[in-house]
């Protein structure tokens, strides 16, 4: 298990039907700060305390790092655990690269160096179809975004609970959480027609 | 290949979605003996998890093959398509089996139009069944596109559905299987029925290829997949076959044979080429709920106009004033409202963004992400010109695995031409002018720059023809030169149909099997073809 000291302990989670096999890898810590820098990049936010390299903290709500990149990118289902940490090495080269490439003012040793703007601008090249590692790339933002905008890390229902899932992507999304642990919806629609239908519409209601 | 310990069968069926569980359940019926090989799992109703977790529903009975400019999403379990499917069931347009594409000269067999389905199509309506559904049936979603249509001076329409809206709770959860058994998969009539007759279905088998017989049947080869790492074979084996029912989906279909090529002889050209997305492509429009309250009157009785998107279950409504047969092809087109789970529904979402950069990531997506109850998701099917074309088969399957579960790498080629890329062009177009002009919303579409186009509706991979030199298949499904394969499944379906197409699969599925029968009859087995209900 990979767990940041810096974000909060796991939640208490049910067990999936069909829990994912193997083992999560392990990360230096330069290589889960260039992780949670490119997470950061993808969906920001807000830094977890004053001396965060990792969050640039151009949001001020909790973004894919707090809401468990890590854990996603490093959790064997996806199948690119065991790349993560070497993706991590080469986003620190590539921002040296890139960085001495326009002759930025500060100094750069790695990807969590670069300000917000640039390290948008470098993830964008990253993934652009011109990129021959796109795929990969691409792969990174896909997990990182997931932590957010639907924590496959979690039960949907612990990720829509503040008292089992403190950041959440989904709650910030306004994700409807689930009463006695499911979704129903007793009022499905507006219940009255809205629009003319087509002439020549069938029996069926088909096109003809 | 006839060892003792080969298990025989009259018909080996590949695949157990629409192409495969409609013969199934016929052939079964009819007296043959009958085997369903599927890759995915077999779960029941009380298996779906309304969960987004990975090794959930969500992720065990699904798929995404991504491709080269095009990636593919279906099912992956006993019922294929129709266990994740939004069960949108209309009928084809008769124009669409009129279509010519960059050929010029016409697609379907002349054997087969709208009318002559038709009968096909009316038992599929009392098979699932399908029903035509009223206003009172819409969620929040297909009313407001409804209500965005009719202001722009448009019509729009209820899609006929295989969903039971009163066992229905509009939970949208239905990409992960219908805990309610409210949508009608195929686990509810055609495959059970199929048992009741015999018929044995076995999951986690993934067929890799076929060889012939001295005596023209076939073996059938398949792999034994593991449960929960779909990457890891636990076993191998083989069947033999009077015959072969083909239908592990557009998608994997054709790579089946190209696999069996060097063991069968050469297949027809037009295997593995031709494939359609449907024409599918997204956008997603932000609403603007006071233009929603002020302009359409939209109230949803608590003072909400909208925000609304995660209600209901998939798309319900869909615009056809496009769908004139008297504008020229790829000027066709229906609009669809959808909806998509967070996850695989929001990643290729775009927002506009200040630098000009990709909308896909950063803050101006997370901003349009803290609106996604506002999203109103709309789905373009237009006539694209089957720009498909399948490379070499990958070592198994159709897809190197990537994941565990869902995600694989396979070999699809698609580079939309200039006649695809200006019906998506014209369809945006009307999309912003109906939403964005008139005041209801921003709306941008879908991002094709990381896995390339996308579709759910993945087709004519193996297609059905009179022409031998670009259609797979006669106008029976037989497979040219291949006697005793049929092809059933959406790869038979030549063209984008500009509507959703499990019922038009689905009654060519019906129409096949008397084909098949003549086939097993003249290898001496005799299968009365009953045109049964699968009650
Ligand atoms: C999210 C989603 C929503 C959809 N909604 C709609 C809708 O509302 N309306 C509509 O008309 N259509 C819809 N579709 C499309 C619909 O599901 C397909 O058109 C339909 O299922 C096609 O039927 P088929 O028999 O060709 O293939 P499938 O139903 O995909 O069946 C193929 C089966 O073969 C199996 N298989 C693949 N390879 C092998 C192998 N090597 N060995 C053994 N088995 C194999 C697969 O696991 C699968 O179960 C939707 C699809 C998706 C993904």
């Amino acid at each position: 298990m990979t767990q940041n000291a810096d974000s909060p302990p796991l939640p208490p989670t049910r067990r999936p039907r069909t829990a994912p096999l193997g083992e999560r890898p392990t990360l230096t810590d330069a290589q889960r700060v260039a992780l949670e820098a490119y997470a950061d990049t993808v969906v920001p936010g807000r830094k977890r305390h004053p001396d965060d390299v990792a969050i640039a903290g151009v949001d001020d709500t909790p973004g894919a790092v707090e809401c468990g990149a890590l854990d996603v990118l490093t959790d064997p289902a996806t199948g690119i655990e065991d790349g993560v940490g070497g993706m991590a090495d080469l986003l620190d080269q590539r921002a040296v690269t890139w960085a001495t490439a326009r002759e930025l003012p500060d100094p750069v040793g790695r990807f969590a160096d670069l300000g917000y703007t640039d390290r948008r601008r470098l993830v964008a090249e990253l993934t652009d179809p011109e990129e021959p590692e796109k795929d990969l790339w691409f792969l990174v933002a896909l997990f990182a975004t997931m932590a957010y905008d639907s924590a496959p890390h979690l039960e949907t229902a612990d990720a829509l609970d503040p008292a089992v899932t403190p950041a959440s992507g989904l709650r910030a999304m306004g994700f409807f959480p689930p009463v006695d642990g499911r979704w129903a919806f007793d009022r499905g629609g507006y219940g009255r027609p809205l629009a003319r239908l087509r002439a020549g519409t069938d029996d069926h209601g088909d096109p003809r | 290949m006839t060892g003792a310990s080969v298990e025989e069968f009259d018909v080996v069926v590949i695949g157990s979605g629409f192409g495969g569980s409609i013969p199934a359940f016929h052939l079964a019926a009819g007296g043959a003996r009958v085997l369903v090989l599927e890759r995915g799992p077999r779960l029941t109703s009380r298996e779906y998890d309304q969960s987004l977790r990975f090794g959930s529903s969500a992720t065990r009975i699904f798929d995404f093959t991504a491709g080269d400019g095009m990636s593919v999403l279906g099912g992956n379990c006993v019922g294929g398509g129709s266990v994740v499917y939004f069960a949108a069931m209309p009928r084809a347009p008769r124009f669409a089996f009129e279509r010519r594409g960059s050929l010029g000269h016409r697609l379907w067999p002349s054997a087969i139009d709208r009318e002559s389905l038709d009968p096909w199509y009316d038992r599929v309506a009392e098979a699932l069944p399908i029903k035509r559904h009223s206003w009172d049936e819409v969620s929040y979603a297909g009313g407001a596109w409804a209500a965005i249509c009719d202001h722009g001076g448009r019509t729009a329409n209820p899609l006929p559905s295989a969903v039971d809206t009163a066992k229905c709770v509009n939970c949208n959860w239905m990409m992960s299987g219908c805990a309610e058994d409210a949508k009608q998969s195929l686990l509810l009539n055609y495959i059970p029925a199929a048992e009741a007759n015999g018929c044995e279905v076995r999951e986690l088998h993934e067929v890799q290829h076929l060889t012939r017989d001295a005596d023209g049947s076939y073996t059938v080869h398949y792999s034994h997949v593991h449960p929960v790492d779909y990457r890891e074979t636990v076993g191998t084996g083989s069947v033999r076959a009077r015959v072969v029912v083909l239908a592990a989906g557009a998608a994997a279909t054709p790579v089946i044979l190209q696999r069996s090529e060097p063991h069968l002889g050469a297949m027809p050209d037009a295997v593995g080429r031709y494939f359609s997305g449907n024409g599918e492509r997204i956008n997603v429009a932000s609403l603007d709920e006071s233009a929603l309250r002020d302009t359409l009157g939209l109230d949803r009785g608590d003072g909400r106009a909208y925000e609304a998107f995660q209600i209901g279950r998939g798309p319900v409504v869909a615009t056809w004033d496009r769908q004139d047969e008297n504008l020229p092809e790829f000027e066709r087109y229906a609009i669809e409202q959808l909806y998509f789970p967070p996850g695989l529904g929001t990643i290729l979402a775009q927002a506009r963004t200040s630098d000009g950069g990709p909308g896909w990531f950063g803050l101006e997506k997370k901003e349009l992400l803290s609106r996604w109850q506002s999203w109103l998701m709309l789905f373009e099917l237009i006539e694209d010109d089957n720009e498909g074309v399948f490379g070499a088969p990958p070592p198994s399957g159709n897809a190197v695995r990537l994941s565990q579960q869902l995600l694989g790498r396979g070999t699809l080629r698609y580079r939309p031409r200039a006649t695809t890329r200006a019906a998506w062009a014209r369809a945006d177009a009307d999309v912003r002018e109906l939403i964005e002009d008139a005041g209801f919303g921003q709306v941008e579409p879908w991002t094709n720059d990381l896995v390339g186009a996308y579709t759910v509706h993945p087709l004519a991979s193996c297609r059905l023809g009179d022409d031998p030199a670009t259609s797979a298949l006669d106008d029976t499904h037989e497979l040219r030169g291949h006697p005793g394969i049929f092809v059933t499944d959406a790869s038979a379906v030549p063209a984008a149909l500009t509507v959703n197409p499990s019922n038009t699969v689905a009654a060519l599925a019906e129409r096949s099997v008397q084909h098949i029968c003549d086939r097993l009859a003249e290898r001496g087995i005799s299968v009365r073809y009953g045109g049964l209900l699968p009650v």
